[in-house]
């Protein structure tokens, strides 16, 4: 565990945890611009969850421990996700986790404790949410895996930190038709795994559209808090990973004040110039139907085929 | 997409500037909420035109979102419940339900005459009363149906902002 | 003696007096219980001392005609005895109380359970075909007994039974063709001499040995298109012997793939191992996808074996293909990969299979769509449950999460070795092994989800009670087993690595590769997220207004009171899912509208009907049982019961023999 990780691991928490409802709050207000409003402000989100936190909290009746723990499991699976991933500087806190295909499989962990506690409520709605939810999960995977598989081909490692730091020594790679299909895929992916325009709608109001929010209909105040404070994470640290894994440039390399200054900074910038071109692009497509999604993400895993494809015989 | 595009740019802001903060005295729980309003919206037997009017107090122009209000969609998710229309004898015992499922601090907003005083429906046999008579009310909100400007300004009395 | 040699004469002898003793003592269960669990205890420390290289090795000529009886036990046969006995000790344990309480104390029932534990443990111990054929057609004959125990229940248990014996026996002709084959080429029968003849068999025999064995093996592995019988009978056995089956039996079919096509055959060529990684891939997706369909719990768990199996395979056939073309470091590594996944698999398989019995001993249901809300009435179990399906689902710190890493890292690893064929297996393999990971999420989260949370959805559901202690306790030991796997899988990694024959990773904490940069550390992983949970909880109790909690009745929008019939069901879940595959799984729907009489625009009731069949089944079996039903009707004119024409057919036949000498003479 060298310095530079330990600093990592301090840092990059406190800046997603803090820094994700800024994200969400943003994506709103460029949201809110463009469709000629004026926005309730970039802070906006922070007064929610500080409101939630003041509220009662609200046992319904029938749930088990699955519903009551499932807000907790969501947001540590994310917090062991921002320690770990180099989002700031390029060592990682707890090396041994900071590999790929754990760190999906950590971000599905928490996706699975909040379907379950959907079914926990015996309705309706919470039933639908985790059925479509999983139905989304299992076929985001492929994609994400073989991505995954595509730009670790040539770093010879899925560890985070290898990826990240051989990107950093070899710029020339990131325009490689291996990085540019793999990251088309991924952006898809991550509009599907955050709940956003076209898979999901994170402000609709109708039942029978939702797929996140019909989950949680159930939860109030300080668990609702969690659960929001979960899903922007999920949201800035999956922008952050799309962000480090191809430009990773900026991110800190040595443990002094100024690198990791510059660090933090390359990330919030980076973020919140992919938050604001995800929200801008939502505000030119519609929802797609549920079952048109599937097509979607068939497409994208075939890109990420093809990426696959490219990093073998472009090699 | 590029005609969108050029829409938008046409169009600009539509928003209007905010007018001042309402004078009056605001409901003492709603300090505790601090600036973030989620609301439910609960048509207890309208006629529907309450609801066109609080359309468009969301909408571009009004905004109701600037001011950190938010329809949701669970009474679980809201801090305040925006009821419309006379209650009638189905929607009593509903109502009475939805008011329960908000956590505390909760807020009742009553929305046009009809939720204050019955309004046109006053005395009909489908009638169990106004809003007052089945949860206790926080802020009322006149006219019928009342104007976009006058539901914000009592939004914006929950806020605070 | 060595321990190991002492280990298996344990099993043997203990084993057959548990058999002997069932037969005679009235009070049989308990008997059987302990000696079962006492027979797979020996069978543990007999593998691990294998394992740890005290291997042994006996013939005695005297016991069977012609070569005897030659047993051995090097590691990689030792971690499937172990295994075996790992979980012949938890079934044993369950079995004491449940097989009292479902009435299959009979006789025959009893005394098969301890021999059935008997030939697993002795089949991968055997050093010569004989052996090898005769404990396994043991094997096959006590599990069948084992699969009709519960024939009064229904006739689908007696055409499970029929189905298994017809496939597993032309599975065993196959793996007996194939090895006859192979001895034809060798001075005798015994291990040693076609492990020494193996090399200098032509392509063409060696790949009829490998193919011809590979169906009989893979048939017994529940591989597709051989797959047919196990989601029959695996569910309709008693759940103990289910979990023998699904977590003991279908293993040996690997043991058989690996100690034939690696260890006697030496190798062979690529495109066995494509052919291996190929069945696999597709046994794993469709075999997960059948258990995303269904909504019968032990069913969906016999599905649930095929994916893993397909998945062993993909793990084999992987390392097979790097073998060949000398990757021998990534080779250690896939197989290390798969039989880690068969150690992990045995140990969850066998923890879900003994949940399932005691939700089914406790309300008489496995239909997921009639269970829900056991979580109250059943903590235990619930609990094992869950555990279970965390480790099956290849989510951290599940037991398969390890398992299926390494399996990834071996076939990433992979790409720049192993040529053009590599190129295009091991992409699609990976999305294979994706997929099937992210449908088992979605299919444990039905199981557990709608099986034991939320509300019962019937009256038996609601009235259950949790099992009685011994059979709690078998589920610990499973139990405890998954955590310890799930947690230190480098405690077992040694005797893994043993049996693959290469060290591929090390490492105590941190499993590292030896190859490659890669780690992972599934320790420091679980305790990241348990202090980040511990560490949430105490910021939200910090920060978090003093209001108690209080309990509300659920949203149901005002109207209500919300039923059990709102809930979502098994059925309804996998909904979405079976749309997207429409085109794989080819459901059959039917829907009934009938209208009123006055006017058919009035609809009096609707019914709607879904199945999903097993389309591999439908398009390969059917034809063939079709053709043998018409064969049968030919024969049964012949048959009139006329004995004039029987006696014709005599004289008829002597005439033709008759002829025939003259003509060919
Ligand atoms: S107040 Fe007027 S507009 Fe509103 S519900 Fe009553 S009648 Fe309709």
């Amino acid at each position: 565990m060298s310095a530079l990780g330990v600093v990592g691991g301090v840092v990059q928490p406190v800046l997603i945890v803090a820094g994700s409802p800024l994200l969400v709050g943003l994506m709103r207000q460029v949201r809110a611009r463009l469709e000629g409003r004026a926005g309730a402000g970039v802070a906006q989100p922070w007064r929610d969850l500080r409101k939630l936190l003041r509220k009662e909290r609200i046992t319904p009746r029938g749930t088990s421990e699955v519903f009551r723990f499932a807000p907790l499991v969501l947001v540590a699976t994310t917090l062991v996700v921002a320690v770990v991933v180099p989002f700031v500087a390029t060592e990682s806190a707890v090396d041994p986790v900071a590999d790929l295909f754990a760190v999906v499989a950590l971000l599905a962990l928490g996706a699975v404790a909040l379907a379950l506690a959907g079914l926990d409520t015996g309705t309706a709605f919470g039933g639908m949410g985790a059925s479509r939810e999983m139905t989304i999960l299992a076929l985001v995977e492929p994609t994400l895996l073989v991505a995954i598989f595509a730009l670790s081909v040539r770093v010879g490692s899925t560890n985070l930190g290898a990826i990240v730091s051989s990107t950093l020594h070899d710029p020339a790679r990131v325009i490689s038709p291996v990085s540019l299909l793999a990251a088309v895929a991924l952006i898809v992916v991550i509009v599907a795994e955050t709940g956003r325009i076209p898979v999901d709608n994170p402000s609709t109001h109708l039942e029978l559209t939702m797929v996140h929010e019909a989950m949680v209909l159930e939860y109030a105040g300080p668990d609702l808090a969690l659960v929001e404070l979960a899903s922007a994470m999920r949201l800035s640290v999956f922008l952050g990973l799309l962000a480090n894994l191809f430009a990773p440039w900026g991110i800190a390399t040595e443990a002094t004040p100024l690198a990791v200054l510059i660090g933090v900074l390359a990330l919030v910038v980076k973020v919140g110039v992919l938050g604001g071109l995800l929200a801008a692009g939502e505000v030119f497509v519609a929802k797609l139907r549920l079952f048109r999604v599937p097509e979607l993400l068939a497409g994208s895993s075939l890109l990420a085929l093809l990426a696959v494809a490219a990093s073998f015989f472009l090699a | 997409m590029l005609s969108l595009w050029r829409k938008i740019r046409r169009t600009g802001r539509v928003a209007e500037p905010p007018p001042p903060l309402p004078e009056g005295e605001r409901p003492e729980r709603a300090a505790l909420l601090g600036g973030s309003v989620q609301i439910r919206h609960v048509d207890a037997g309208s006629c529907n035109g309450c609801e066109i009017e609080i359309g468009s107090a969301f909408g571009p122009v009004h905004d109701g979102e600037r001011y950190g209000a938010r329809l949701v969609a669970s009474p679980r998710h809201a801090d305040a419940l925006l009821v419309t229309g006379v209650v009638t004898r189905n929607m009593a015992e509903p109502l009475r339900r939805t008011f329960d499922a908000v956590p505390a601090p909760k807020l009742v907003v009553a929305v046009g005459d009809c939720a204050r005083n019955c309004g046109v429906f006053a005395g009909a046999y489908g009638v169990a009363g106004a809003v007052r008579d089945v949860v206790p009310v926080d802020v009322e909100i006149h006219g019928c149906p009342p104007r976009p400007e006058a539901i914000v300004e009592g939004l914006r009395k929950l806020t605070g902002r | 003696m060595n321990l190991a040699a002492t280990g298996m004469a344990a099993v043997v002898a203990i084993g057959l007096v548990t058999a002997l003793l069932a037969a005679v003592v009235p009070a049989r269960s308990a008997v059987v219980g302990v000696g079962t669990a006492v027979t797979g205890a020996a069978a543990v420390v007999a593998g691990a001392a294998a394992l740890a290289g005290g291997s042994f090795s006996v013939v005695l000529p005297e016991v069977l005609p012609l070569s005897g009886v030659a047993l051995t036990l090097d590691p990689l046969g030792g971690l499937f005895v172990a295994v075996t006995g790992g979980v012949a000790v938890a079934a044993g344990i369950y079995a004491m109380s449940y097989v009292d309480s479902l009435d299959l104390r009979t006789r025959g029932v009893q005394v098969a359970l301890p021999l059935f534990v008997v030939a697993m443990a002795l089949v991968p111990a055997a050093a010569n075909v004989s052996t090898l054929l005769v404990c396994w057609e043991l094997m096959a004959l006590a599990s069948l007994v084992l699969v009709v125990a519960e024939h009064r229940r229904g006739p689908r248990v007696a055409s499970a039974g029929r189905w298994y014996a017809v496939m597993t026996h032309l599975g065993f002709v196959s793996v007996l063709i194939g090895l006859m084959v192979f001895v034809a080429h060798a001075p005798d029968d015994s291990f040693a001499a076609l492990r020494e003849a193996g090399g200098r068999l032509s392509p063409a025999v060696a790949g009829v040995v490998f193919v011809a064995t590979l169906a009989g093996f893979t048939s017994k592995a529940g591989i597709v298109p051989l797959h047919a019988w196990l989601p029959r009978a695996h569910p309709e056995a008693p759940s103990h012997v289910s979990a023998l089956m699904s977590a003991a039996m279908v293993n040996l079919g690997v043991y058989g793939v690996v100690r034939v096509g690696v260890d006697l055959l030496g190798g062979g060529t690529a495109w066995w191992w494509l052919l291996v990684l190929a069945l696999g891939a597709v046994s794993a997706v469709y075999g997960i996808l059948q258990a995303a369909m269904s909504s019968d719990l032990k069913r969906l768990l016999g599905q649930s074996t095929t994916e893993n199996m397909g998945l062993v395979l993909v793990g084999i056939g992987a390392a097979g293909l790097f073998a060949s073309s000398g990757e021998h470091t990534l080779a250690a590594l896939a197989l290390t990969a798969a039989l880690l996944h068969v150690v992990g698999h045995a140990a969850f398989k066998t923890l879900l299979f003994l949940a399932a019995g005691s939700v089914l001993h406790a309300t008489g249901s496995r239909d997921l769509d009639a269970l829900g809300g056991l979580r109250p009435v059943m903590p235990v179990t619930t609990a094992a449950f869950g555990l279970g399906a965390l480790a099956a689902s290849a989510l951290p710190p599940g037991t398969a999460f390890v398992s299926e890493w390494l399996l990834l890292q071996a076939l990433i690893h992979g790409l720049p070795a192993g040529g053009v064929a590599a190129a295009i297996a091991m992409p699609v393999a990976v999305a294979a092994v994706a997929l099937t990971a992210g449908l088992a999420v979605a299919t444990f989260v039905k199981a557990f989800g709608v099986g034991f949370l939320a509300k019962p959805r019937s009256g038996a559901a609601a009235d259950a009670h949790e099992s009685p202690f011994t059979m709690l306790a078998g589920m610990g030991v499973a139990a405890v087993v998954c955590v310890v796997l799930a947690l230190w899988p480098a405690g077992v990694l040694p005797a893994v690595q043993a049996a693959a024959g290469g060290a591929a990773v090390s490492g105590d904490v941190t499993l590292r590769l030896s190859q490659a940069t890669g780690a992972l550390s599934p320790l420091l992983l679980t305790l990241g997220l348990l202090a980040a949970v511990v560490v949430v909880a105490g910021v939200v109790r910090a920060a978090v207004a003093r209001r108690a909690r209080r309990e509300a009745r659920l949203w149901d929008c005002g109207g209500g009171p919300m039923s059990a019939r709102m809930e979502y069901t098994a059925t309804s879940f996998a909904e979405p899912l079976q749309r997207v595959f429409d085109d794989v799984v080819q459901p059959e729907l039917d829907v009934d509208v009938s209208h009123h009489q006055e006017s058919r625009y009035l609809v009096q009731a609707v019914e709607y009907r879904r199945k999903v069949p097993d389309r591999i089944e439908r398009r390969l079996y059917e034809p063939v049982l079709n053709a043998i039903t018409a064969w049968g009707g030919a024969g049964r004119r012949l048959a009139s019961g006329s004995v004039h024409r029987y006696l014709g057919y005599g004289f008829y036949v002597v005439c033709g023999a008759l002829i025939l000498l003259a003509v060919t003479r």
